[in-house]
């Protein structure tokens, strides 16, 4: 079942900080839920083919035409740090 | 004043159109009773009073002319799931408490051109995931039925709204059942669509293949109504099915003799309480005094449908909410030395408990040596319960079932037992996976609080389903309202 070194690795791959407490309790609830989806490994679906959407999804295709879109200011509105036209971030390296 | 905030939508826009009911008076009763009852219900995050005023007035100056729209004048509730332009979005989130979007959601932008009057952004489990609207960083809803009480969810705040009289009629999402549990807790009717039959765009993602945008209303002619105004193909989403759309309002017509209606045996075992049980044995008689043949139905991978279920939306949600980084929109925490630090940091900050978990169970079930024993094999499952309806559908028009196991549950009751949270969708949740419609109406009390049939059709099915539906409305002529005793009276 899910351990504790399992909960901090998948909390670094899905980028989030936990604190001590959250770890203690994530590994326990998780167990909890992963346990009760263990069920589906009981079905034999050797010969069934996976369901990404219930309705058959189709390649949509467009011509391919200029057309109005997000201004760059608006592009830029909800971003918690721009400046001369780009996002600013912290440094990544 | 008038208790207009008390009538359909319908009713409502028959008056407007008549000349006899100005939309700046069915305005003024709702906002009145918004005064009096939303301190204690909550249903909303950002009440829109004065975008409600101007839009009203529009509504006025069009009915003034002839030429007012299809929702022009009815006091909506948003779900803040939807993008909407200048009026903050949170998703019932910290992550997103200042995003205000640039442009509308489809759905939005469709009910603008028909005269919208939206009087707010309704509260929501943080990011459409939970099941009581306790999940909300902005705090609880309550049930206007019992103050105590959950108003289901994720929907809760929609559904109360509707519920108080803060609203005529709501927008709400439904992934697992997020419409249709807090109608049916409510006393409302709710609609999950066909999935495709209604835009996505601006529907801030939770698990892509399984959410929709759908209606909660008072009654079945306001839900084909505002069906009849969500529906239709949108470039927008690529999801978007290209599909004709039937008058709603003519096809919900006419009697149901005939029908074939059957009932999954897996949907009526253990865990039901007995007034649930009762009112659904109740809707079957009726249906069978109605004409329709009445017949036991058996979906032999329900069982496992829960489960899949809680692989498969978390696996999306963990992809959708990988863009919530700090870097386009929403919170960033401040003081991290590099790139990494800053995602982990404001993700910690902006996400509640609820979400972290369904983010980490996702991330699990796609990491690499658990992919196919979980994500892999969930989505077989789900071709297993798509093809379980569409043998059932050979055989029947429709399938019936509780929408949920019981009424509503306490606050609190079930936030530190997810397992028992989870539960109350378990009705639901089968619809989503198949991407079938289904609606939920009030059937019943237990308690007094009220109950919910929920009645499924095949993929495109909705007139079928609406024409049930209003049919078993009027047989059943479920009239109750809040009591002023627990709840907020009517």
């Amino acid at each position: 079942m899910i351990e504790r070194k399992d909960v901090e690795y998948v909390a670094l791959l899905a980028r989030l900080e936990l604190s001590e407490e959250e770890a203690e309790r994530f590994t326990r609830q998780l167990g909890q839920v992963l346990e009760h989806a263990e069920r589906i490994k009981s079905l034999d679906t050797s010969d069934v083919e996976p369901t990404s959407h219930a309705i058959p999804l189709k390649n949509v295709m467009r011509a391919d035409e200029v057309r109005p879109g997000l201004s760059q200011e608006e592009a830029l509105s909800g971003a918690p740090h721009s400046e001369g036209g780009y996002f600013v971030v912290p440094k990544i390296i | 004043m008038d208790s207009f905030y008390d009538m359909k939508a319908w009713e409502l826009l028959g008056l407007i159109a008549g000349g006899e009911v100005k939309a700046a008076e069915v305005l003024d009763s709702v906002l009145d009773r918004m005064e009096r009852v939303e301190e204690r219900v909550h249903s909303y995050i950002t009440p829109t009073p004065e975008e409600a005023r101007a839009a009203a007035d529009a509504a006025d100056r069009a009915a003034a002319g002839g030429g007012a729209g299809k929702a022009a004048g009815i006091p909506m509730a948003v779900k803040d799931v939807l993008c909407t332009r200048g009026v903050r979005t949170t998703c019932g989130s910290r992550m997103l408490e200042g995003y205000v979007p640039v442009y509308d959601a489809t759905v939005v932008e469709r009910l603008r051109g028909e005269g919208l009057v939206m009087v707010g952004k309704a509260n929501m489990d943080e990011f459409a995931m939970g099941s009581s609207t306790e999940n909300s960083a902005f705090g609880p809803t309550r049930n206007p039925w019992d103050l105590e009480r959950v108003p289901g969810g994720s929907s809760g705040g929609s559904a109360a709204a509707v519920a108080a009289g803060e609203a005529i009629w709501a927008l709400g999402s439904d992934t697992g059942g997020s419409i249709r549990q807090p109608a049916s807790f409510c006393g409302l009717v709710g609609m999950k669509p066909t999935y495709g039959l209604v835009s996505r765009y601006g529907l801030v993602a939770f698990a892509s293949s399984l959410d929709q945008v759908g209606p909660i209303t008072r009654d079945v002619k306001d839900c084909a109504l505002l069906l009849s105004l969500l529906a239709g193909h949108d470039p927008m989403d690529s999801t978007s099915l290209d599909a004709a759309v039937p008058d709603y309002l003519a096809a919900m017509e006419g009697d149901i003799r005939g029908i074939r209606v059957g009932v999954p045996r897996e949907l009526m075992q253990e865990g039901l309480t007995d007034g649930v049980r009762k009112a659904v044995e109740g809707c079957l008689d009726l249906f069978a005094r109605l004409g329709a043949e009445v017949e036991e139905a058996t979906l032999p991978n329900l069982d496992y449908a829960l489960s899949a279920y809680y692989i498969i939306a978390p696996a999306e949600a963990s992809s959708n909410l990988a863009r919530f980084d700090g870097v386009r929109y929403g919170l960033r925490v401040k003081g991290a030395d590099d790139m990494i630090e800053m995602y982990g940091r404001t993700r910690a900050a902006g996400f509640g408990p609820e979400v972290k978990r369904r983010i980490m169970l996702g991330t699990y079930a796609l990491s690499a040596g658990y992919y196919e024993a979980y994500y892999g094999q969930a989505q077989k499952v789900r071709t297993l319960i798509v093809r379980d309806f569409q043998d059932a559908f050979e055989r029947f028009d429709i399938l019936v079932s509780p929408t949920s196991p019981t009424p509503a549950f306490g606050l609190g009751e079930r936030t530190e037992d997810l397992l028992a949270m989870y539960l109350s969708d378990v009705c639901t949740i089968p619809v989503n996976l198949a991407g079938i419609p289904a609606i939920s109406i009030p059937c019943g009390l237990e308690d007094g609080l009220p109950l919910g049939l929920q009645i499924m059709g095949k993929v495109l099915g909705e007139a079928t389903v609406l024409r049930a539906a209003r049919a078993m409305e009027e047989a059943l002529s479920f009239k109750a309202r809040p009591g002023a005793e627990k709840g907020v009276g009517a």
